[in-house]
């Protein structure tokens, strides 16, 4: 996906010769600027599958996580979701685009768009094709909601005890310093548009972010933004502690109809995430919508259907689960295996992420309230694997695109890419664990990270905000 | 004068008001309780974590009678609450030692 650098049209002469030969060849075009322009489709696609990632965010995830918890929290967790969305987004425009999607380190990027300096309405963005194009600003936008997403996801594993003034600190500590680099080790590079010879390849290799030049797929973001914070998530519930009263109290969830609410939104703004991850409106983009539609369908149904067979029941909480398993497992995958690929992803995730949160659970002894590892870590460590997998053109995958040749790479290798796929996993995990782990020991050290033992007991929302979700 | 207190089943409540009117009784109250009794309660499930419920919902009903009438009034509640079921609930019956209809002051039988 979402990974391309971007530059001003001034610029792009000099950076995309073969487009500028391109475009001196056709006499109308010989007197325009040397440049691709932007399609009107394209743009239209990106901006409608941005506003789809808004929508995850606020108001799904916000009522998907809300339903989970005791209605004296309610607010809280409503409240954590929208405001660190809102945080996120400023902190995105004056720093947090420029150190992800700009040339550097391979580890993070420069500070050349600071304050988006230098993005007009004509700047340009790359894609995955040659010659193709977005506004830069429309790329901007649309990674904001991914950045502003993945630090949500985190609030679930902390909900319920954790102090509003430490989530948003620690929250804007952590988008700094995982998020960023994380995101940029693995999703930044120049653009295919340099590339015409094993040199150029090489040039534009060498500046791109450590993971994508390791060949590490990850289509919409499954290191990114599902292990990265399901792994910041489970740090938290560590160090902010259980629950008062943790398996003692019911802690039963206050509202699964808003959980279904919001699972469904979530399903639905996932197209605009794993689809829009393409950059453009084609073919590749209509294969992430259909694995997407299908991968989690198949969750769903191992996920109740695992549960049916081992506890004798299939619910409703259940059915939401593992759709939201179904999605973090295709995400990595959504733009490179085919449709059976990505079924045999979905039916593997529901079955493991319900493990997530049964056994494996229990066997790391953490309050993870709502569940954040044992679904988007476990899903999207099982999606980031597979995706090695079922990419392969022999499992019905796209394999990968060589832009010297300018045709798919008839060389794959299963075990090679699997490979390639854990280390992007296994660095992801270490790198968002050590950051979590002190950014929580500072907010602790600053304001405290949770509320007091009275407080909690009284609900969030009353102590927290001053407000109740329901009235009677 | 009886104070009748019937717990019963929420879905026998319409039965047993109809009952209760049939046999003359003018009014009652009903409120909406939990609690428990020999009826066991269930489980309920979220993910990996289990939960027991005990307090189970139940209906109380009130209802202040004459005292030649609490029999009938006995028959009526348990007749058309009893399902045959553990759980059907119980009646319990108190001495009801005044009575006042606030909007005229009648006090007494009159006022119920």
């Amino acid at each position: 996906m979402t990974k391309l650098f971007a530059y001003v049209a001034i610029g792009a002469g000099l950076l995309l010769p073969s487009v500028s030969a391109l475009a001196q060849s056709a006499p109308e075009a010989a007197t325009a600027v040397a440049a691709a322009i932007p399609n009107k489709g394209d743009t239209a696609w990106m901006t409608v599958a941005t506003v789809l990632v808004i929508l995850m965010t606020i108001p799904g995830l916000a009522l998907f996580y809300g339903g989970l918890v005791r209605s004296k929290n309610m607010l809280s967790v409503l409240m954590q979701v929208f405001v660190v969305t809102a945080l996120i987004y400023v902190l995105w425009v004056i720093y947090g685009y420029t150190f992800t999607f700009t040339g550097g380190s391979p580890f993070i990027g420069g500070m050349d768009k600071l304050f988006f300096k230098g993005i007009t309405p004509d700047s340009i963005a790359a894609t995955f094709s040659k010659g193709v194009v977005i506004p830069e600003l429309t790329f901007a936008a649309f990674q904001a909601t991914f950045a502003a997403i993945t630090c949500t996801l985190i609030v679930g594993a902390f909900a319920e005890r954790a102090r509003f003034s430490a989530v948003l600190l620690f929250c804007a500590l952590w988008f700094t310093f995982s998020y960023m680099p994380v995101a940029h080790m693995v999703w930044y590079w120049d653009g295919p548009d340099a590339i015409t010879d094993a040199a150029s390849l090489e040039t534009v290799t060498a500046a791109a972010g450590w993971l994508w030049a390791k060949g590490a797929l990850d289509f919409a973001g499954g290191t990114v933004v599902h292990i990265n914070a399901a792994v910041a998530g489970l740090v938290g519930a560590y160090v902010i502690g259980k629950r008062t009263g943790y398996g003692k109290e019911s802690m039963a969830p206050h509202s699964l109809t808003l959980t279904m609410v919001g699972a469904a939104l979530l399903w639905v703004g996932w197209f605009g995430f794993n689809a829009g991850s393409n950059l453009e409106a084609n073919g590749v983009t209509a294969l992430a919508f259909v694995n997407t539609l299908v991968a989690t369908a198949a969750a769903t149904l191992s996920w109740i259907a695992g549960e049916a067979l081992s506890k004798g029941k299939a619910s409703m909480l259940g059915a939401a689960s593992g759709a939201v398993a179904g999605l973090v497992a295709i995400t990595p995958a959504c733009g490179f295996v085919g449709p059976m690929g990505a079924i045999v992803i979905g039916l593997l995730a529901g079955l493991i992420c319900l493990w997530g949160v049964n056994g494996l659970k229990r066997l790391l002894g953490a309050d993870d309230s709502l569940d954040v590892f044992g679904v988007h870590g476990v899903g999207g460590i099982l999606g980031a694997l597979l995706t090695g997998v079922f990419a392969a053109p022999s499992l019905g995958g796209t394999g990968v695109y060589d832009y010297v040749a300018n045709a798919v790479n008839p060389d794959y290798s299963i075990a090679g890419q699997v490979w390639i796929q854990f280390q992007a996993v296994a660095t992801t995990i270490v790198w968002s664990a050590v950051v979590s782990y002190i950014a929580y020991k500072l907010v602790d050290l600053v304001i405290g990270l949770r509320v007091t033992e009275e407080e909690e007991r009284e609900g969030l929302d009353i102590s927290s905000h001053g407000e109740t979700a329901y009235h009677r | 004068m009886k104070l009748i207190t019937a717990i019963i089943k929420p879905f026998k409540l319409d039965e047993v008001r109809e009952a209760l009117s049939q046999i003359g009784v003018q009014g009652i109250t009903v409120t909406e309780v939990k609690g428990f009794g020999r009826q066991k309660g269930h489980t309920e499930l979220y993910r990996g974590a289990e939960y027991v419920v005990d307090f189970l919902p139940k209906v109380k009903i009130e209802a202040a009678v004459d005292a030649e009438h609490v029999d009938r009034a006995i028959e009526a509640i348990e007749g058309s609450a009893r399902t045959g079921k553990i759980g059907d609930g119980k009646i319990f019956v108190y001495d009801l030692e005044q009575v006042v209809r606030i909007r005229t002051g009648e006090t007494g039988p009159e006022a119920l």
